[in-house]
């Protein structure tokens, strides 16, 4: 019996499509059913970051900043900043480096609940399980919105410090969130985590074993779920990450159920940090006494911290002018994107639209 | 053929318009003229009926999976948003019609009106209350399992005609999964027939003293996961599958065309519905101060929900977990189902050909613990309810000093 001529088609997934998260674009090879060969084109959402900065001053790029991860904006200012700091040499007051951690944190929170609703949306759940990742993330959104008046393009940190102090009513409601989320966790797990057919999906889709992640130079929950444990917070801590106790979890085997599991448990360990955060922190000044005009020595610095996504670094080079020379963006939505190919070959169409969400990419990140 | 004056009656209408033929003196002519026009007259009420509770169907849906989602479902047209669906339909009539360039024309045009013919032929054969029904075809269920069947080629031409890659992937799913579906669905419906004796849907709903899915509870779960995967829904989903086709087999369409498959998509389950509540929960046989009209409806209301419950919590199975759900689970299932039950029959069965509603109720308690047991046996066996995950052990190929914990 001879077999039927089959040929394989190519798809064009994106730039235009529900699942690409942006303005992705996958060209992807099919046999039938089957991924034989996914590209992956970038820069549909490319709008010169790196080069608009070398025009702006240090305070101005903040704002630049902030349009990269639009569901983390906090975490990119922070980075930001801490290069900024580091090339200049500028102290930061303690409450300063405390409200900047809350607000990392619960900006992690953000992403993470926006990654885990987006993924089940991906896995066909129709919308329920994203409206109940919103509903609490839209509080977390109320808290920036009382710290800085935004609530996506926060701009909140400065070179030196956060813009303003925290009102008095952030802390009651910061304390109430606090409270909540951890049952609200409870409740999240009980629906996803245990649901058959979510379990039949993501067991051992996607599998990311430790060496390629590390050979992809990948970072953050991506890398953790293969099992390495690596987190710029305890690895080389910054800010006030030396003074609260957490865990860094990491997943089994690194299949997209892991991917998820471990952004679950870093939401509960977020808490933890934000509870020693609120016990610890004291009054004091919120800013260290910076001119508007930054010129800080020549000479080049990297910071990176532990974004939601992975590590965000910025490489920046000063020629002791206003703006900087240079400023490069490691942006981990785009490095983590490397092994996408090999992720999907051999994978199913279903497949690829839940290990491309698992991986949690923004695209205004990934090509900046 | 059987007489039952009812509500809607083609023989209420035939005695009418025979009648005016007869006065104008139409003599031998009048009696076909007259079946015509009953059959265009019931036709055109059944039609319209429909389509008015599918409107009706998308506003309540989209209010339930309002509910369901924290948030609150069109409110704005009329009372409780009420006149939505039909702001809806408005909007797409006027719109553009468009064909692709590309496209198959005449199976492109065609395929909407295939997938709303047979969804709405099957309504003429189900009894609707005690007597009001359109036909009382003596093969009624044979009809609806042959005509279902059509759906799968209605989309496959849909996907075929519009010549588009993603409308092709949705409709070559489609295709496999509906033919596979059809199988345990048959094999479900099978267990019925041999409990009532009758291929006629009015005796089936007559023969259930005890509902059905109180006496074959297994029978009752394999034809609901068939039809659900028959009308695509979640879990199923396959054909549209919205997250990773765009929007599967209706990509294409536009216009009039899309507001047809719409039609059509939205109409599959109230008529799901309308067949489940035949088959399995009594029919139109309810306690007496309310009519059976008003019984058959809360009976679909009720299915209707429970459908609608699947698709706002489950996510959806991929395409091969699918099919192997039909053919290694639901296949199985349903001829075990129908095994048990025939052997049951063989005991219970009195001379008259008939069993009893005391027996019925043995047979029922055999079946629960019999459903039960092999639900829970397959679910331990196949099941991933318990998360066995090895401990997370971390890589050795990473250092990152964690001596400071």
């Amino acid at each position: 019996m001879t077999g039927i001529r089959t040929e394989p088609i190519t798809i064009n997934l994106g730039p235009q499509h529900p699942s690409t998260h942006g303005v992705f674009r996958l060209r992807v090879t099919f046999d039938g059913e089957e991924i034989i060969d996914a590209e992956p084109v970038f820069g549909y959402l490319h709008r010169g970051t790196e080069k608009l900065a070398e025009t702006r001053n240090y305070v101005q790029i903040v704002t630049l900043t902030d349009r990269m991860d639009y569901l983390a904006s906090m975490s990119n200012n922070l980075a930001y900043v801490r290069t900024v700091e580091k090339l200049a040499d500028i102290e930061v007051p303690e409450r300063a480096q405390y409200i900047r951690v809350i607000s990392a944190e619960l900006q992690r929170i953000a992403s993470h609940l926006m990654a885990t609703g987006f993924l089940l949306n991906d896995l066909g759940a129709l919308a329920t399980p994203l409206v109940y990742c919103f509903r609490e993330r839209e509080r977390i959104l109320d808290l920036f919105e009382m710290l800085c008046g935004a609530r996506i393009t926060l701009s909140y940190m400065r070179p030196g410090g956060v813009f303003q102090d925290a009102p008095e009513d952030f802390w009651p409601s910061l304390d109430s969130l606090i409270g909540d989320l951890p049952h609200y966790f409870d409740e999240l797990e009980s629906l996803i985590t245990s649901n058959e057919i979510v379990l039949a999906r993501t067991k051992n889709v996607g599998l990311l074993t430790d060496e390629q992640a590390i050979d992809n130079s990948m970072s953050g929950p991506n890398l953790r779920a293969s099992g390495v444990k690596w987190d710029l917070r305890k690895a080389d801590p910054y800010e006030i990450y030396d003074r609260v106790k957490f865990e860094v979890p990491i997943g089994a085997i690194g299949d997209t159920f892991d991917r998820y599991l471990v952004r679950i448990l870093e939401m509960r360990e977020s808490v933890k940090i934000i509870e020693q955060c609120l016990e610890q922190i004291e009054s004091g000044p919120i800013r260290a006494n910076t001119p508007f005009f930054i010129r800080p020595p020549a000479g080049e610095a990297y910071a990176a911290v532990e974004g939601p996504k992975g590590e965000l670094g910025f490489y920046m080079v000063s020629d002791g002018g206003v703006a900087p020379y240079r400023c490069k963006v490691r942006a981990p939505s785009f490095i983590n994107l490397t092994p996408l190919r090999d992720m999907l070959k051999g994978w199913k169409m279903g497949d690829l639209i839940i290990i491309f969400g698992s991986i949690d990419i923004v695209l205004g990140e990934v090509d900046r | 053929m059987n007489h039952f004056p009812g509500f809607v009656d083609f023989y209420t209408f035939y005695e009418l318009s025979l009648k005016i033929f007869q006065y104008f003196g139409f003599g031998d002519n009048a009696q076909w003229m007259s079946y015509l026009t009953a059959g265009v007259i019931i036709s055109f009420i059944v039609i319209n009926v429909m389509i008015l509770s599918t409107a009706f169907y998308t506003w309540f849906e989209r209010r339930v999976l309002g509910r369901f989602q924290v948030r609150r479902g069109p409110n704005r047209n009329g009372p409780f948003g009420i006149f939505q669906p039909f702001a809806d339909v408005l909007k797409l009539i006027m719109k553009e019609d468009t064909i692709p360039s590309e496209a198959d024309r005449p199976v492109f045009t065609l395929a909407p009106i295939a997938l709303v013919a047979p969804t709405l032929l099957i309504m003429t054969v189900i009894p609707m209350g005690e007597n009001s029904f359109l036909g009382s075809l003596n093969i009624g269920i044979l009809f609806i399992v042959g005509v279902t069947s059509v759906n799968s080629i209605a989309i496959f031409m849909a996907g075929w005609g519009s010549r588009n890659k993603y409308a092709i992937l949705g409709s070559m799913r489609g295709a496999a999964m509906l033919i596979s579906y059809e199988i345990p669905m048959a094999l479900g419906i099978t267990s019925v027939l041999l409990m009532s004796g009758s291929l006629a849907m009015t005796q089936i709903a007559n023969s259930q003293d005890i509902w059905f899915i109180v006496v074959m509870p297994l029978g009752f779960f394999v034809f609901m996961a068939a039809a659900t995967a028959e009308i695509s829904r979640t879990p199923f989903d396959q054909i549209e599958a919205e997250s990773e086709l765009g929007s599967g087999y209706n990509t294409e369409f536009s216009g009039i065309k899309f507001a047809i498959l719409f039609l059509a998509e939205f109409m599959a389950p109230i008529v799901t519905a309308a067949v489940v509540a035949t088959l399995f929960l009594g029919g139109t046989k309810g306690f007496d101060p309310i009519p059976g009209q008003i019984w058959f409806a809360l009976k679909m209301f009720v299915v209707i929900f429970v459908l609608l419950w699947f698709r706002a919590t489950w996510p959806r199975l991929r395409v091969d977990q699918i099919m192997g759900f039909a053919w290694k689970g639901l296949f199985g299932l349903g001829i075990f189902n129908i095994f048990i039950v025939a052997i049951e029959i063989m005991i219970f069965k009195t001379e008259d050909g008939t069993i009893g509603t005391s027996n019925m109720l043995i047979m029922s308690g055999i079946n629960w613990i019999i459903a039960i047991v092999t639900l829970l046996g397959l679910m331990r066996i196949y099941g991933h309810k318990k998360l066995e995950r090895p401990t997370p052990v971390p890589s050795p190929l990473a250092n990152m000093g964690l001596e400071v914990d």
